[in-house]
Parts: C-alpha cells; sequence; structure tokens
C-alpha cells in the first residue's frame, strides 16, 4: 500500500507538469494574438508607454515571445515553474493580490458546495438507487428510471438556470411576501443568489443542482448493482443463515454493490469540479469557479494558471484517496 | 413407504437426536420464467433421521439444488414458488410458520453447505466476521465472543493457525480450506439437519477425500442428519446410508445403499452406476446415459426418462407417471419394469 501511494505521488508530477504546460500554452497564444491584457487595466485612457511596460514586466507579462503568434514561451514556463515549486509564488492578479489570498478567499465557498453535493448525490443517490432495486419493476422503480434518466439529459447549466429563475426568484418571492416567514428559509434556502448573511443556507440549492446530474447516475448504478448482487451466491449464503433480511440486504448485498458507486465517485470528483464553475456562475457563489471565470476574461493568466494548477492537486488527491477507499471496500484489491 | 428404521448408534450425546429429524413429502417447486413455468421439483419425497447420511444423486439440472433451498426456504422467489407438499422438521411444518418463525430455524436447526465456496462466502467481510456473525445475531453475544467462537469453530475444522485466520477473508484462503469455513459455518450453530449441496465438486480430488471425511466424521460426532446432494456415485458408496435417485424433479428410486449398488431396480439408477468407473471392473467399457435430461418446461408425459431407457415401451410414454414400487423391504423404484431392470444384470 505505502509503495503503491508513492509510485501514485511521483506520477502526479507529469500530470501537473502537464495540465500546466496546456494552460501556459493556451493563455499565451490568447495573449499573441489578443495582445497585452495589461492595457485593460487602463480602460480608455491610453498609458503612457513607459507605465504600461513598466507594470507588464511587474506583472510577468514582458517577455518578447508573447508578441511571436503560437512562441510557446518555453522561458515564461520555467520561470512560472521557478516561482511555483521554488518558491511557493502562485503570482498575483493584475491588482498584485497574491493568488494565494484569491483561492484561499475563495476556497471555503466551494469545498462547501461541493461537499453538499456529494452528500447529496451519496445520501439520496443510494437510498434511492436501493429502493428502486429492491422494488425491481414496480412503480417506484419505474418512477426512478424515467426520473434519473430525465436528469441525466439535463445539462447542468439549464438545470441552474431553472431552479434558480423558478425555484429561487418566482417561489422565492412568492415566500419572500408571506409574514413570519423564517429568514433562513426565503432569503436564505431560497435565496435567488448567494447571500452573505446565510453562507450555508444560501449554499444548499447550488449544491442540490450541482449534485443532481451524479445523483442520478449513482441511483442507477446503485439500482444495477445491487440487482447483480441480490441473487448472488453469498446473499443466499446469508439467507441460509437466517439472518433478517434488513441485515441480508444492508450489510451483505449492500457493501458489496457499493463499489461501482466509488469507482464512480472516482471520476466524478472532476465533473463536479467543472459543475461547480458553472454553478457558482448561476448562483453567483464567489467561489474558485468565479475567480477562474473571472481572471479568464480579463486575462489574468497567471490566476488562471495558479487556480487550476491548485485544482489539479486536490482532484489527484482526491482521487487517490478515492482509490484507498475502494480498497477498503473491497478487500480483494491489493495495491502493490 | 418404506418403515423407518431408527438406528441403534453408540454414544449419542443427546437422546432426542434419533427419529425422523426431516421429511418432506410430496414436495412441489416451480419457476415462473418469461421462457415459461418451470416444474422444477414435481413430487419430491425423503426423509432423513438423526445420524444418519442420506444422499440425493442426480445429474446435474434435475432439481436437486432447488429442493435443498426449497426446505431451506431461500428460494429465489420470484420466480421459484413452492406449490405444494409438506416439510416437516421434527413433525413442524416448515411451510407453514410465519417468515420469523423460519429464520429462526435455518442455521439453528438446519444448515446448509454450498458447492462453490468462493462465491458462496461474502468476498469483503472476513471469515471471522461471516462466523462470528450467527453467534451475534442468533446468540446475543458480543463481538469478542463471537470472534472467540469462530477461532474455536476453525480449529473444529482443523484449518492451521486459527486464531489468525480469522481476520482473513476468503480468498486468502484454498478451495480446501474455503470449503471448511464453509463448514465451520454449516456447524457453527450445531444444527441437528445438514443439507451439503454437492460440498467437494469444486475442489480437486486429493482434497475431495479429505473434505468428504472431514464431514462425515463431524456428521457422526454430532449426530446430525445429513443430506449429502451430488451428481457424484463415486462419492456416496462410503458415507451414505441411504440413497435416493432424483431425475427431472422426482424420486425415481429409494434404497439403502448397499441395496443400490447391489441389485440397481431402476434404469436410471443402472445407467448411473454404469457410468462410474469401478476398481473391481477395470478395463470395462464406461458407458454414458444417452441424451439429455429433459428441459423442465417440456417434461415428457409418463415417465420422465422414456426418451433414454433402453427398457422404456408404450405404457412409459402415456400418463400417469410410474409410482413408486416397494421393491423389497425399504427399496422402492418409480419403474414399470422393476423386474425386469432387477433380473437384467
Ligand atoms: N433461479 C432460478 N430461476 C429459474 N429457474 C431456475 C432457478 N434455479 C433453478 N432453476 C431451474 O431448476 C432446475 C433445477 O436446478 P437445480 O436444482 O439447480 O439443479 P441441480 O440438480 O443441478 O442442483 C434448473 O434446470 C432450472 O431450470
Ligand atoms: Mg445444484
Amino acid at each position: 500500500m505505502g509503495r503503491y501511494v508513492i509510485r501514485r505521488l511521483l506520477q502526479f508530477v507529469p500530470t501537473v507538469l502537464g495540465a500546466m504546460f496546456v494552460l501556459h500554452y493556451l493563455t499565451s497564444v490568447a495573449i499573441q494574438f489578443t495582445g497585452n491584457p495589461v492595457r485593460a487595466i487602463f480602460g480608455d485612457r491610453t498609458p503612457p508607454q513607459s507605465v504600461l511596460e513598466n507594470l507588464t514586466r511587474r506583472l510577468g507579462l514582458g517577455d518578447p515571445c508573447l508578441e511571436q503568434p503560437f512562441n510557446p514561451c518555453f522561458s515564461l514556463f520555467g520561470k512560472r515553474l521557478d516561482a511555483i515549486f521554488l518558491h511557493l509564488d502562485f503570482g498575483t492578479d493584475f491588482n498584485e493580490r497574491a493568488v494565494t489570498d484569491i483561492v484561499a478567499g475563495a476556497l471555503p465557498h466551494t469545498a462547501r458546495l461541493t461537499l453538499i453535493a456529494i452528500l447529496f448525490e451519496l445520501v439520496v443517490g443510494i437510498i434511492v438507487g436501493v429502493l428502486a432495486g429492491l422494488r425491481n419493476g414496480g412503480f417506484w422503480d419505474y418512477l426512478v428510471k424515467v426520473s434519473t434518466v430525465l436528469l441525466i439529459a439535463v445539462p447542468v447549466l439549464v438545470l441552474g438556470l431553472l431552479v434558480r429563475d423558478f425555484v429561487n426568484v418566482k417561489f422565492g418571492n412568492v415566500l419572500r411576501g408571506v409574514d413570519g416567514m423564517p429568514e433562513l428559509i426565503s432569503r436564505g434556502f431560497f435565496a435567488p443568489t448567494w447571500s452573505s448573511n446565510h453562507p450555508w443556507a444560501s449554499l444548499l440549492m447550488p449544491g442540490l443542482v450541482l449534485g443532481a446530474l451524479s445523483l442520478a447516475t449513482v441511483a442507477r448504478l446503485t439500482r444495477a448493482s445491487l440487482l447483480e448482487n441480490v441473487r448472488a451466491d453469498y446473499v443466499r449464503t446469508a439467507r441460509a443463515k437466517g439472518l433478517a433480511s434488513n441485515r441480508v440486504v444492508g450489510v451483505h448485498t449492500l457493501r458489496n454493490s457499493l463499489i461501482p458507486v466509488v469507482t464512480f465517485l472516482g471520476t466524478d470528483l472532476g465533473a463536479l469540479m467543472g459543475g461547480a464553475v458553472v454553478t457558482e456562475g448561476i448562483f453567483s457563489v464567489p467561489g474558485i469557479g468565479r475567480q477562474v471565470f473571472a481572471a479568464i476574461f480579463t486575462g489574468e493568466t497567471t490566476v488562471v494558471i495558479g487556480i487550476v494548477t491548485m485544482l489539479v492537486l486536490v482532484y489527484l488527491i482526491a482521487s487517490l484517496a478515492v482509490d484507498m477507499l475502494y480498497a477498503v471496500l473491497d478487500p480483494r484489491i491489493r495495491y502493490d | 413407504m418404506t418403515a423407518d428404521v431408527t438406528l441403534d448408534v453408540e454414544g449419542v450425546a443427546d437422546p432426542s437426536r434419533t427419529g425422523p429429524a426431516l421429511e418432506v413429502t410430496d414436495l412441489q417447486v416451480e419457476f415462473r420464467t418469461r421462457a415459461g413455468l418451470a416444474h422444477a421439483v414435481n413430487g419430491v419425497t425423503f426423509h432423513v433421521d438423526a445420524g444418519e447420511t442420506l444422499a440425493i444423486l442426480g445429474e446435474s439440472g434435475c432439481g436437486k439444488s432447488v429442493t435443498a433451498q426449497a426446505v431451506m426456504g431461500i428460494l429465489d422467489s420470484p420466480p421459484g414458488f413452492v406449490t405444494g407438499g409438506q416439510i416437516r422438521y421434527r413433525g413442524k411444518d416448515l411451510l407453514k410458520m410465519s417468515e420469523q418463525q423460519r429464520r429462526a430455524v435455518r442455521a439453528n436447526q438446519i444448515a446448509m453447505i454450498f458447492q462453490d465456496a468462493l462465491s458462496a462466502l461474502n468476498p469483503v467481510f472476513t471469515v471471522g466476521f461471516q462466523l462470528a456473525e450467527l453467534f451475534r445475531k442468533h446468540r446475543g453475544m458480543s463481538r469478542a465472543e463471537g470472534r472467540k467462537r469462530a477461532v474455536e469453530l476453525l480449529d473444529l475444522v482443523r484449518i492451521p493457525a486459527a486464531r489468525q485466520r480469522v481476520r482473513d477473508f476468503p480468498h486468502q484462503f484454498s478451495g480446501g480450506m474455503r470449503q471448511r469455513v464453509m463448514i465451520a459455518m454449516a456447524l457453527a450453530l450445531d444444527p441437528e439437519v445438514l443439507i451439503a449441496d454437492e460440498p467437494t465438486t469444486a475442489l480437486d480430488v486429493t482434497v475431495q477425500a479429505q473434505i468428504m471425511s472431514l464431514l462425515a466424521e463431524l456428521q457422526r460426532e454430532r449426530q446430525m442428519g445429513l443430506i449429502l446432494i451430488t451428481h457424484d456415485m463415486g462419492v456416496v458408496a462410503d458415507v451414505a446410508d441411504r440413497i435416493s435417485v432424483m431425475y427431472a424433479g422426482r424420486m425415481v428410486e429409494q434404497a439403502p445403499v448397499h441395496e443400490v449398488y447391489a441389485r440397481p431396480s431402476h434404469p436410471y439408477t443402472k445407467a448411473l452406476l454404469e457410468s462410474v468407473p469401478r476398481l473391481d471392473q477395470k478395463g470395462r467399457q464406461l458407458s454414458v446415459i444417452q441424451g439429455l435430461p429433459p428441459t423442465l418446461t417440456a417434461i415428457p408425459p409418463g415417465c420422465a426418462f422414456n426418451p433414454r431407457c433402453r427398457y422404456a415401451r408404450e405404457e412409459c410414454r402415456q400418463p400417469p407417471v410410474p409410482p413408486l414400487y416397494e421393491v423389497a423391504d425399504r427399496h422402492a423404484s418409480a419403474c414399470h419394469f422393476w423386474q425386469e431392470v432387477r433380473q437384467d444384470d
């Protein structure tokens, strides 16, 4: 196990470097074609050439390669690696605010959002999947099958906008008109956008939206895998042991049925992080996604690279953790 | 039917452990599948006494496992349904009990060993957990007590280093050791009847013998009624007291073991015997039974064996199904022409 973890950690190196280089190259090409993004800081005003050049150099965008289309700017990439890995300096935005500070401010929101989504998709998804599996072919099973297909078919963007406009705005407005309605509900859970007065409550709806798609997949996976396992020989053994059916299903069948769900969770983390960017945009949550969005629009390449690099690291570590969990659930898996 | 003879066994620890423990009468099981109605068990009758071994013999697909599952009450239902008959444990009909009462019988009074221990043991729990679970759920013991009993059980079935091995998962055992775990699990609550469904089929020949002798020894020690299900005529000779031969969901012959070998009275039994290699008849041509067992959705009318039978006549192709004729003391055969079969050698 220990050696496996070390090997996986070593594999992170090319993954992270590769991701960084792709980001670096894309942002460099963008600058090579659209011109120095620093000019935008001055808006309509034309700054004196010396001031502009000074600022550009300070922000690390003074390299002449950024004026030559398709130049990969290897020396600039080297400088970035040097700053990030040797000095833990992730750079600044155009206002010279450290990227690490930006992340520190935004990360808690994203972490909460993702946590809500994961809890929602796992708890509700597994319960719904188990019920559907146990009532195979019944009405409830049918309902779950249809509704999960619908959820999977609707993109997060559409679902998010629909929920925001119809549930949080329209229905929320009705609630906000009701006397004696607790603030936590009318301006928290049903807040039209994220509100700093209710940092958790107003994150719930975006979290549900973010988790909905994966919830549908978790429910279907649990259902299919439970159906496959209820006929397994060891389940028959468990019944022959005179165990109550709650225990046969809840302990013997479920534990095996959850193995594919955990595998899915590993790949789902990436999808959730992508979905978080969209969801944060829709509900104006000041999380990481919003920051990346903003940085892309203003051409703050350092911010984009810094944040996305951290996200890649978070993703890699989380999926390693999921793989460990997988080994705990299924003792036949041996990492060595 | 044949009279029950209580075996006079020395050293019976528990005096209640005599007489018929399990009696199955006219059991019928069907599977309602999309492909049609499969009549897997069509009126099976047998009984097993405490301290006695009954072998149920038959080709694969003839309904042996389904019979065992029906007795245990663990049929996959749907599609499987018991549609008739009685299953009496010590006189009480299990089919009339509530699910809760039946659950209490499982493992406590009637336990079962499955063919393939690798798939029959849960892959994600340690064998210690799976053994201790029985004591925790049926006897209300703590985890620690259960664990202690699990070690004792592994010792009982002679698994070396039991204290360490309780912590292992099923896949970490060899095939033979895994089957020993299965046996330990079945014996945990000291049942009176043990059903072993092809307990050695998945094992190497050398290991088969060890497992069979372990099973036979434990059965003798504990005065259990053992129902040994097998399709292998070779396995039963040494351990069984009586044999019931099954074909297409029916018993076609029932007799003490030596009777079956000396004077088989049903063409199917005879054919089975001729397909077993025997040391005393080395060099003899082994015969295989021609044809296949019938599909259970379309069992031929009359005697189900008639399409494969060399004694078959017109009478055999017409209903009714031949009844179990009493051909000798405690020996029954469901063949109209049993006399001919017995004479013929
Ligand atoms: N779960 C099931 N669903 C449908 N049919 C079944 C099922 N289990 C058994 N059967 C039917 O019962 C027949 C007898 O099976 P079984 O008792 O397992 O045979 P064996 O004598 O080899 O143990 C099979 O041929 C099959 O048609
Ligand atoms: Mg079988």
